[in-house]
């Protein structure tokens, strides 16, 4: 708990510390007195609070570049439900399904929205994409993905396994950071969305489950459909940090129920090579 | 087990002391005084109290020991409730629904049982649950309560995560925490097909919930006998 000993170890990756925190001497000195006032044990608040004050100017690159990084996956989601919905005409039926793509599609919207003004809020310039920038069809792959409902919801799910990979990829970039607390909080709203497109899908026919299960032999892909096998890539993973092997960890915790209990990251390399299949 | 731990504890206390620091210069090293000794005693066993003690149990904030400790006692709450489900469901439950509600209580089993090894010795004791208000033979009732702490689990995976500082946890808490999301999807689907992700609990920035730990357990301990004690939050 020796402060300048920290403030040494900072030093050596942040050669700036002192002048970071020389113009902030009064910050330095509150919190010196507010160290005396109160029992040690809320040190780490207050130096974690001194710090953001020393830092809090100016957003990382790595952050910016995250939000970055989101806002294209959000952008692709977005043109891919709204070009749906505005420009599909007889593609999503009526009544539920229509109602749950215009759900998704305004949370992906209000998604670009949050992030493109974090960007901007950091200083930085925000990603913009048009629906004109996308090709849904990844170069005929999905030939039929706006006349035929099943591959329209085949790839909306690939687009929202995919999104709940690389948001949980990037979570060690924001540890500790309120950033972080949003990025979660999208998150889980594009693994809701997740479960609901797969229902979808396994109400039209579909073997498939709302969470992401163990691929048939064993595979890491659920789904069946090879072409989108790099989504899937690791979900097949059964061992959890530190070392702890969960299939079997309790009676009835067979394979498929530990694969289906840990959704698993995936880097912003290989999300980036999934969506550059996409993008134009 | 809660005095084997109590040992482990004073075993370890004894070797740091020991093998790093005379005592004197960990003191100093700690900064002396009062304020000092305060420090010192909050991180040894007293307030370390993982086990279940006379006063219930502690979930000490300080450390991811701390979280871990929270997610475990969430997952207990939630196993308990899906294994009672899933061995007697409701007779009105189809055969999907039965399905569901038994991978769900696997999934639920397999966390718990990851954060009791992840924890070890730091692990607490086995939660007494409360179930009196949930009827098991009404569906209705079941999928409400099942709702409840799906979309709780969500939102308190989502306020915790800011406050951990190991790589590997955080990355574990974001694994389960899109499990628990598709699982609140699924049974708000089975109650309102299309509610999985209504303005209940996404707001109008497209954001689930997050709730900070006292928020989280002022729900969760209508269902819990034992007593849950929150400390450096």
């Amino acid at each position: 708990m020796n402060i300048v000993n920290i403030i040494e170890e900072i030093e050596k990756v942040d050669g700036e510390i002192y002048e970071r925190l020389s113009p902030r001497r009064a910050a330095m000195k509150d919190f010196f007195n507010v160290g005396k006032k109160v029992a040690l044990s809320a040190v780490p608040l207050a130096l974690g609070s001194m710090f953001n004050k020393a830092y809090g100017q100016t957003v990382p690159t790595a952050v910016v570049d995250v939000l970055n990084y989101a806002l294209t996956l959000e952008y692709l989601e977005y043109h891919f439900y709204n070009h749906s919905i505005l420009a599909a005409p007889g593609l999503l039926p009526s009544g539920a399904p229509l109602g749950a793509i215009t759900t998704i599609r305004d949370h992906e919207k209000a998604h670009v929205d949050l992030l493109k003004g974090a960007v901007t809020a950091a200083g930085a310039t925000p990603v913009e994409f048009a629906y004109t920038d996308f090709d849904f069809t990844a170069g005929n792959t999905f030939a039929d993905v706006y006349t035929n409902y099943d591959t329209f919801l085949a790839v909306a799910q690939a687009f929202e396994d995919t999104g709940v990979r690389a948001y949980k990829g990037q979570a060690a970039v924001l540890k500790g950071l309120d950033y972080l607390t949003i990025a979660l909080q999208i998150h889980s709203v594009e693994a809701r969305h997740a479960a609901h497109i797969r229902s979808m899908r396994a109400a039209r026919g579909a073997s498939i489950k709302p969470w992401i299960s163990l691929g048939a032999g064993g595979v890491a892909n659920d789904t069946g459909i090879a072409a989108v096998d790099k989504v899937y890539a690791g979900e097949n993973l059964d061992i959890q940090a530190p070392d702890i092997t969960i299939t079997g960890i309790a009676t009835g915790v067979t394979k498929a129920a530990a694969v289906e209990s840990f959704d698993e990251p995936l880097t912003k390399p290989a999300v980036l090579e999934i969506a550059s299949l996409f993008i134009r | 087990m809660k005095n084997s731990n109590q040992e482990n504890e004073v075993l370890q206390e004894n070797s740091i002391l020991d093998a790093k620091l005379q005592r004197r210069s960990f003191l100093q090293y700690a900064g002396a005084g009062a304020a000092g000794i305060a420090l010192v005693a909050a991180g040894c066993k007293k307030d370390r109290g993982y086990g279940n003690g006379m006063g219930g149990v502690t979930l000490d904030f300080k450390d991811d020991f701390g979280v871990l400790n929270y997610a475990y006692a969430l997952e207990q709450l939630e196993a308990a409730f899906y294994i009672q489900v899933a061995s007697n469901p409701p007779a009105a439950f189809t055969a999907a629904e039965r399905a569901y509600f038994q991978d769900i209580q696997f999934h639920e089993i397999a966390h718990r049982e990851y954060f009791k090894k992840a924890l070890g010795n730091a692990a607490i004791g086995s939660l007494e649950v409360n179930f009196a208000a949930i009827n098991f033979t009404d569906k209705a009732s079941v999928l409400a309560t099942a709702k409840a702490f799906e979309d709780l689990g969500v939102a308190a995976y989502n306020g915790a995560g800011k406050r951990l500082k190991t790589d590997a946890y955080l990355l574990a808490a974001g694994k389960i925490v899109s499990v628990e999301a598709r699982h609140a999807a699924v049974i708000r689907d089975l109650i309102s097909n299309g509610s999985f992700a209504n303005s209940e609990v996404v707001n109008a920035q497209g954001l689930d919930q997050a709730l900070q730990p006292d928020k989280v357990l002022a729900i969760a301990g209508a269902y819990v006998k034992t007593q849950i004690n929150l400390i450096n939050l």
